[in-house]
């Protein structure tokens, strides 16, 4: 028993050659991966939703087929079609303007596949929210005779946000998982680094184990900061059952 | 766009469609027949049930489903070295075999996302419907199968549809730990063409289309359920 | 606003030009599936392994500033073709259908393959010896193709793996009866600890299949980098380079005839 506890302790030790530090520098890419891609979500969400809402035909149209296409089509494919296909159209693109191919970084690859697709979501998300907005309240805003923007800005916002809020956190909890299918493609996030340890000191279960511990840390973190937010914009009003 | 390779990939298409419809309703009836005790306990108690229940939940959605895929295959399967005796049990061909693990993974989270989602539903029920069946003499199993569940199931049919699909987009990553679905087929017909594109398109129009069919079966069945409101 | 929006500019622009850079070095590209001991990562996270040192040699015959990029073995094919690096040095075998769509360096190592079994088993390398058995390998590899070429008709079924050691583990739980890959990587998994219970059965041949040897992966238009590549090759089995590199991994001389 002592032997055992002594094997693990060595396997994960924070420097080599344990893999705890691997592993660590892994959860940091998924958190930045995640975090960019949410934040990228954010901006095609508020940019798709007013689109639909209140944009002309063809836009509603290419937006209608962005968030079915990218809802009904599994993520790793969805994934694997931008990363080739992004990068091809990056370098025509370039070509065609004579310059060299550039090389994105494997950070910023990441954070764009997962944005565009969570954005999808988020654009629906938004969608469902500012539908639930008392259009009395607009009105006045219109009648104030405030331009679009500072209705946008100082009504329609404030009183979509914590409508959207149940939405918005799902969909931060959905993309810090959604990084672990970038191993696939072989971005060097956690589930990847995972594997790769695994791979080398054939200790399968207790490095899975430990990812998934790390992953749940995530989760339980993010959901106490999700929990203080929503309090926060849901000051108030009355608090649900 | 170069599409001569499907004639000569069909039939294996046709058996990965096969594995992935399989795979995906297996998981879900088992993992709402899972689902439904979980979210049951947790409104009716006792206490240590209904913790416990939160507590798979927590986990099960706290964490990817692919690493749940790799912990279950690729982890378990790293133990059974040191367990000989276990190749001479009736587990053994169930163990050997890629399918029935996937099968696990895909089951437990259907289980855990749906049982939260039916905590929920249970809790919404109203209770007037619940006292009225019980002063009409029913016993409580009565009671549970003739109203709470039913009406529990109708509240939250499209959410419930919604993890349906997400389940059925999910079934890719079967194809980490070696079962040969639809996009697994996929990759050996890129990896024998070398084209890059055409595969993976056709594969995300086989599972636009079978979304969309799930989406207007359920669409059908949620039009055939009386419309009277819970409350 | 005026000034937000200039910020806003900048930021993006920075932001862009920080994120992406022009391509100044040759970049090689590995998969990312762990092959030791051709190509590893370490507890530190960096790569190791003999294709590693030699892919930095070659860079140094050549004069040139080289970096590794990771990229799962079954898209990296195309991932040279979109341009993401500019080689596979990945232990690709030079094969003819590979050379429809890219082009090869000479070769640079040579490794038979082998049917690897449990040391209890009787499965023998050939269709008849493996009937009714489960036989795993590694997807989109050379092996892949042979298993389906020879041994799709006699056996019970192929399993394909994302990399070699988890069908190296399957083995050792007994998911699979038996394994095709390359010898030498098989033999370092045969005389580690969990590659006690296994043996090399035989090996296989298919020229068509397998083809000469082990090249590095280019592009087709990139004929002068090829031609420096083949160059730099030459250059370290000349001047004892590749020897010395060789000696810490392998007893005997791996490039072939």
């Amino acid at each position: 028993m002592q032997e055992f506890i002594q094997d693990i302790a060595r396997e994960l030790a924070l420097v080599p050659p344990g893999w705890g530090g691997n592993l660590l520098r892994g959860l940091l890419t998924t958190l930045q991966i995640a975090f960019g891609a949410y934040a990228l979500a954010l901006v095609i969400g508020i940019g798709g939703m007013l689109g639909k809402v209140y944009g002309g035909p063809v836009t509603r149209l290419v937006l209608e087929v962005y968030t079915t296409a990218i809802r009904a089509v599994p993520e790793l494919i969805v994934l694997l079609l931008l990363y080739y296909a992004g990068t091809d159209f990056l370098n025509f693109i370039l070509a065609k303007f004579g310059h060299d191919p550039v090389d994105i970084n494997a950070l910023l690859a990441g954070i764009l596949v997962i944005g565009i697709v969570q954005g999808a979501f988020c654009t629906e998300v938004f969608r469902g929210a500012i539908r639930s907005i008392p259009v009395g309240q607009v009105e006045a805003a219109q009648s104030f005779g405030m331009p679009f923007w500072q209705r946008f800005r100082r009504i329609i916002l404030p009183i979509m946000t914590p409508r959207a809020l149940p939405g918005l956190s799902n969909l931060w909890l959905i993309t810090t998982k959604d990084t672990a299918l970038l191993a696939v493609i072989g971005f060097s996030e956690l589930a990847l680094t995972t594997k790769q340890a695994a791979g080398a000191t054939k200790s399968y279960f207790l490095f899975y184990m430990v990812a998934a511990v790390l992953y749940l840390c995530v989760t339980l973190i993010s959901n106490v900061v999700l929990k203080r937010i929503e309090r926060h914009y849901r000051r108030g009003q009355k608090q649900l059952a | 766009m170069d599409w001569s390779w499907i004639p000569q990939y069909a039939p294996k298409l046709l058996e990965g469609l096969w594995l992935t419809l399989q795979l995906t309703f297996l998981s879900i009836f088992f993992g709402m027949m899972l689902a439904i005790p979980i979210g049951l306990v947790q409104v009716t108690g006792p206490k240590w049930a209904a913790r416990l229940a939160l507590a798979f939940c927590t986990l099960i959605r706290g964490t990817p489903l692919l690493i749940q895929l790799w912990l279950l295959y690729f982890g378990l399967g790293s133990l059974f070295p040191s367990i000989p005796v276990i190749r001479e049990t009736w587990l053994w061909p169930i163990l050997r075999e890629a399918f029935p693990f996937a099968l696990l993974a895909f089951t437990i989270s259907v289980a855990g996302y749906s049982g939260e989602v039916m905590r929920g539903a249970f809790q919404n029920v109203s209770k007037g419907e619940l006292e009225a069946a019980q002063s009409f003499g029913m016993r409580p199993i009565k009671v549970l199968s003739r109203i709470w569940v039913p009406r529990a199931i109708q509240s939250v049919l499209p959410t419930l549809v919604g993890e349906f699909i997400m389940t059925l987009k999910a079934t890719p990553l079967a194809a980490t730990i070696t079962v040969f679905e639809v996009y697994g087929v996929s990759n050996s017909i890129r990896q024998n063409t070398f084209l890059v594109y055409e595969p993976l398109l056709l594969v995300a129009g086989i599972y636009l289309v079978l979304v969309l069919i799930l989406v207007a079966v359920f669409r059908y069945i949620e039009n055939k359920m009386p419309q009277r409101a819970l409350h | 606003m005026k000034i937000r929006n200039i910020i806003k500019t900048v930021a993006v622009a920075g932001g862009l030009l920080a994120a992406t850079q022009a391509v100044a070095e040759v970049r090689w590209g590995v998969a990312s599936e762990p092959y030791p001991p051709f190509a590893s990562k370490g507890a530190d996270g960096e790569w190791i392994g003999w294709e590693i040192e030699i892919g930095n040699a070659l860079c140094a015959a050549m004069n040139e500033e080289c970096s590794w990029v990771e990229v799962s073995w079954d898209g990296i094919i195309p991932a040279l073709q979109s341009k993401k690096f500019d080689a596979i040095v990945a232990s690709m075998s030079i094969t003819e259908d590979r050379m429809k769509v890219i082009s090869f360096s000479n070769k640079y190592y040579q490794t038979p393959a082998v049917v690897v079994a449990p040391k209890s088993s009787d499965i023998k390398a050939s269709p008849e010896g493996v009937a009714g058995k489960v036989v795993g390998v590694q997807i989109s590899t050379t092996h892949a193709s042979y298993a389906d070429k020879h041994f799709s008709g006699s056996v019970d079924s192929i399993k394909p793996y994302q990399s070699a050691d988890e069908r190296n583990q399957d083995l050792v739980s007994g998911r699979i009866d038996a394994m095709i890959g390359d010898s030498l990587a098989i033999s370092k998994f045969l005389a580690g600890e969990s590659g006690q219970c296994c043996e090399i059965k035989g090996e296989v041949t298919d020229l068509a299949v397998y083809g000469p040897g082990i090249g590095v992966g280019l592009r087709k238009e990139d004929t002068e980098l090829r031609d420096k590549i083949n160059t730099a090759i030459e250059k370290i089995r000349a001047d004892g380079t590749y020897e010395a590199i060789s000696e810490n991994y392998f007893d005997f001389d791996i490039f072939g005839e």
